[in-house]
């Protein structure tokens, strides 16, 4: 123990205040026969009292880094010392200092909330005599007081993930490491769980470590660490990394022309870091030495560009561009050919119910989507999302009201119907255990396409998608955004008129996201109607139309921008999507209770 | 109270809460149990009775009334009569029938002359275990008969049954039976529950607290051990109480036996946990390594000794083998050391094998 305990002589000394001194840590992992390197030589450290964020996609090896700093797994090459001790010569020490919430909260949901605490108060030791006010402060902070009773895994997903925290705060730890909490969370448990961190910070002067793919939610950090693909590409101050964008981000609008065509047409010019559609308009973000008076897409001669505040997701797509060398145009997009966006509504749904028995999960909703729009579902987990998805797609019966989808209702419709229609579920469903080649074969088999016509499509997919260097890996293997590409490929294998997509990029890096949405865009173009269901806010930028759904309920249905427009107060000038989400639960819950009273 | 027993005490009462919260664990720890022994024994037997058998009388005579009565009092035979030897043949053929006697006409004559009288006895082979012990119970009440007669008939064999003086295979399987009733309890159940704590992240949870890995082992053995001997208490008192299986040994000795048995099953199933971490995993294995062989190779059905010699070297690494061994003899022979000796000697070396490489495997970490 003694030798494992002594500092290599290229080490750092270890520094008893700081929380985290990481030094060239590596892990690799078997997938398969496949090596996967998950850190691959991360140095960092972190200083006391702040909230560290741990921010990357999902697969950039935060949850490695989180679990080797916990002393859950070892490390191949490198060291970590939280508060001075190395974590491998004393994970029991280190595991004193510490507390740990995994991603999967570690609650007990056949305990109440209040054996629960019990559970955690007595492993980590905490006194008897100290537990009443203790609980008290904790059920007070996470406002689960009058829940004490009830079992855990009847709560709601927010106030399980408060729980979780709850009972990782019960002895107050030197170093809190928190493991994606804000996911799948609905936006205003995510406020209120920022608030107990930031409160944690600074009333107890705690360190916390908290890990999110959720790039927007970087700026309330501290301090970042950006992991990507197992390396650290950035660490420091969030305001450092947006204000290296300073001056860089503008808006850009073409009045009487198609934002999907302008962004098209921005993505490849030189000297064009992003541009992605954000409302109405395009948000353009230029390299360093990029003038915006510069900038003139062919066929636009009318070009509003109006400077923008920058975000720290610009940063983060700055430095993978840096990176990889990847322009924003990611392919070839064909956006010749660009559709008038007709009025017929291909997808409608008058007054739809759906009950469970006494449970009213889907209440009365109306809404149509025209042909070429890309439309949204905006909600949190349980708002009755994926019941009306289900319905759409003809799997749910409805309890009453119409639907059609281009002109059938898919309950009664036949397989030709059905065949108009292509389905991206949220994670793939695709063949593990198949290659990619077996895959698309497989769909295009199963979408009844003729022999001729089979090899045309697959030919296309792998040709569109550039999948045809990985024609014969294996699906499971593969990187989450090649996954996504594959999928999308084989959702479009039979050309559908409606595209269906379930959470399509949720957890994917930026880069992925836009090189998806991309697609998706010239797609619409084409004239193909596209209904995406979301609880992440980005995703909800992306669409030309939404609705905002709370327990079964639409609450406000428009453009983004509209709804973003009618979120705007004094106190907030510039509110985001998640700020308008946020107003709009609150203003209905403030009703409902008042019609209670 | 030091922050290690805390721990523990922490531990153990969560464990205690989930067992009285979660139907299945107390499903698999008594309902399981009771219906397994009522489904041995009551359905399953190892033994014939009211067997169909034929008659066939071809001259009636007070003797052959007599011999036919000693078969229709027996409750092992229900008896049925034929006009001849064709019809009685034809029943056999169609299955109505497991066999049949046949008394010739010259039956009554032959005694009387004092020469040997012959009986035919006609058994259907198909099944040739229910064969046997027909052939055999015919061949006792035909002995028992002769000797009654007086007859200087040859005197058949005098078979004497030790030790299940009853012959009743209940007496005997029941016994076998708790063996493979507390395997599932041991075993199949600590690792569900174990491979439970990995499914829903609530191991990980643990693993960063200061518990120590014996910590966490030691909580999972007391509980799990106590709902393992509280299965076997409630085995005891069916197989003792309800089908009258004689308990003839030392209930000290049947209680330290049980507690080795149970100690090498949660080794067992603590073992299994550190390999799969998902319940379905965790059971297909811990049924596949401790329950069926604990069914097949125990000794509780089929006899060892009449195993091909390789298998039956598979046997010794069974626990439930020597649990079984000691179950019989307690329960139907009493307290005989010389059996129970090398047998508790086992258990003891199985329960600090598995439970010794339980805490070998078991490392506070999840690679």
């Amino acid at each position: 123990m003694v030798v494992a305990a002594m500092p290599a002589p290229n080490e750092p000394e270890p520094d008893s205040a700081k929380p985290l001194v990481i030094a060239g840590i590596t892990r690799h992992f078997h997938i398969g026969k496949r090596l996967v390197t998950a850190l691959d030589k991360v140095s960092a450290s972190t200083a006391p009292g702040l909230v560290t964020g741990l921010i990357g996609p999902d697969g950039a090896g935060k949850t490695t880094l989180m679990r080797l700093i916990a002393g859950l797994l070892r490390a191949d090459a490198g060291s970590i010392h939280v508060f001075g001790t190395d974590v491998r010569a004393a994970p029991l020490v280190v595991q004193g200092m510490i507390s740990y919430m995994p991603q999967r909260f570690g609650l007990y949901e056949d305990l109440t909330v209040g054996e629960n605490l019990d559970l955690y108060a007595d492993l980590q030791g905490v006194a008897t005599a100290a537990r009443a006010a203790r609980y008290a402060e904790l059920l007070h902070m996470t406002g689960l007081a009058d829940f004490t009773a009830r079992l855990a895994g009847r709560l709601s997903g927010g106030m399980k993930q408060k729980l979780g925290l709850a009972c990782t705060l019960i002895r107050p730890p030197r170093l809190l490491l928190l493991d994606e909490p804000t996911v799948g969370v609905d936006p205003v448990s995510r406020r209120e769980l920022w608030q107990i961190v930031d409160h944690l910070v600074r009333k107890a002067g705690m360190s916390v470590l908290l890990s999110t793919a959720y790039l927007d939610e970087a700026e309330r950090c501290d301090e970042v660490l950006l992991l990507h693909e197992g390396q650290l590409i950035g660490s420091g101050q969030p305001g450092d990394f947006t204000q290296a964008m300073a001056g860089r981000s503008f808006q850009v609008r073409a009045p009487g022309r198609s934002k999907r065509a302008l962004q098209a047409a921005l993505a490849p010019l030189a000297g064009v870091t992003d541009a992605v559609i954000q409302g109405e308009a395009v948000r353009l973000v230029l390299d360093a030495h990029t003038l915006p008076a510069t900038i003139s897409p062919p066929g636009f001669d009318d070009l509003r560009i109006t400077p923008a505040a920058p975000r720290f997701e610009d940063r983060f797509v700055d430095l993978l561009r840096g990176k990889t060398g990847a322009t924003a145009a990611v392919m070839p997009v064909a956006a010749e050919i660009i559709a008038p966006v007709a009025a017929e509504a291909v997808i409608e749904a008058v007054h739809l119910v759906k009950q469970f028995g006494a449970f009213t999960a889907v209440d009365d909703i109306s809404f149509s989507v025209r042909r070429g729009e890309i439309f949204g579902l905006l909600g949190a987990n349980g708002a009755g999302k994926s019941t009306t998805f289900r319905m759409l797609c003809g799997l749910l019966p409805a309890t009453s009201g119409h639907l059609r989808v281009d002109g059938y209702d898919l309950r009664h419709a036949t397989a030709t119907a059905r065949g108009r229609l292509g389905y991206m579920a949220q994670k793939f469903s695709l063949y593990g255990d198949l290659s990619v080649m077996q895959n698309l074969r497989f769909f295009a088999a199963a979408y009844g396409l003729s022999r001729q016509r089979r090899a045309e499509r697959i030919g296309w997919a792998l040709r569109e998608f550039e999948l045809a260097p990985l024609a014969d890996a294996t699906s499971r293997d593969l990187p989450l955004g090649f996954k996504q590409r594959m999928a999308l490929a084989c959702a479009l294998m039979h050309e559908p008129d409606v595209l269906f997509l379930d959470e399509p990029t949720s957890g994917v890096d930026p880069l992925a996201r836009r090189e998806f949405w991309q697609r998706i865009n010239a797609l619409a173009e084409r004239g193909v109607t596209v209904l995406v269901t979301t609880h992440f806010m980005d995703e909800a930028e992306y669409c030309d139309r939404l609705v905002i759904m709370a327990q079964g309920r639409i609450l406000a249905a428009g453009t983004s921008e509209a709804l973003k427009q009618a979120a705007r107060t004094a106190s907030q000038p510039e509110p985001s999507m998640e700020d308008a989400f946020i107003a709009l639960i609150m203003a209905d819950s403030a009703k409902t209770t008042g019609q209670a009273a | 109270m030091t922050a290690r027993l805390l721990r523990l005490r922490g531990l153990i009462r969560k464990e205690g809460l989930q067992i009285l919260r979660d139907p299945s664990s107390i499903a698999i720890a008594f309902i399981l149990p009771a219906m397994l022994l009522m489904l041995f024994g009551y359905g399953v037997s190892l033994d014939a009775r009211n067997v169909a058998l034929g008659l066939v009388v071809e001259q009636k005579s007070a003797a052959a009334a007599s011999l036919t009565a000693q078969f229709r009092h027996s409750p092992y035979f229900a008896p049925q009569d034929f006009a001849s030897a064709a019809a009685v043949q034809q029943a056999l053929s169609r299955g109505r029938i497991e066999g049949f006697i046949w008394l010739q006409g010259d039956f009554a004559r032959q005694l009387s002359a004092g020469h040997d009288p012959q009986i035919g006895l006609f058994v259907d082979g198909v099944n040739a275990n229910n064969a046997r012990l027909i052939e055999n119970y015919v061949q006792q009440s035909w002995a028992d008969w002769a000797a009654q007669q007086g007859a200087k008939t040859a005197i058949a064999v005098q078979p004497r049954i030790w030790f299940n003086p009853a012959v009743s295979s209940r007496d005997y399987l029941v016994p076998g039976l708790i063996a493979v009733i507390m395997t599932l309890t041991g075993a199949l159940l600590t690792a569900m529950v174990i491979a439970r704590e990995w499914e829903r992240g609530t191991m990980e949870a643990l693993m960063v607290t200061r518990v120590s890995m014996d910590e966490i082992l030691v909580s999972k053995i007391i509980p799990y051990f106590l709902l393992g001997m509280g299965g076997m208490v409630v085995a005891v008192l069916i197989a003792v109480g309800l089908f009258g299986v004689p308990l003839l040994g030392s209930l000290l000795v049947l209680g330290l036996a049980a507690s080795l048995f149970m100690l090498a099953s949660l080794g067992m199933g603590l073992l299994i946990s550190t390999v799969a971490k998902n319940q379905f995993v965790a059971g297909q294995i811990a049924i596949i390594t401790t329950f069926l062989p604990a069914f097949i190779l125990s000794g509780f059905i089929f006899d060892i000794s009449s195993m091909p010699v390789p298998i039956q070297w598979l046997t010794h690494i069974v626990a439930a083998r020597y649990f079984v061994a000691i179950l019989q003899t307690l329960f139907l022979a009493g307290t005989v050391w010389s059996v129970l000796v090398p047998n508790l000697f086992a258990l003891l070396m199985m329960a600090v094998f598995f439970l010794g490489a339980a805490r070998l495997a078991a490392r506070k970490r999840l690679d």
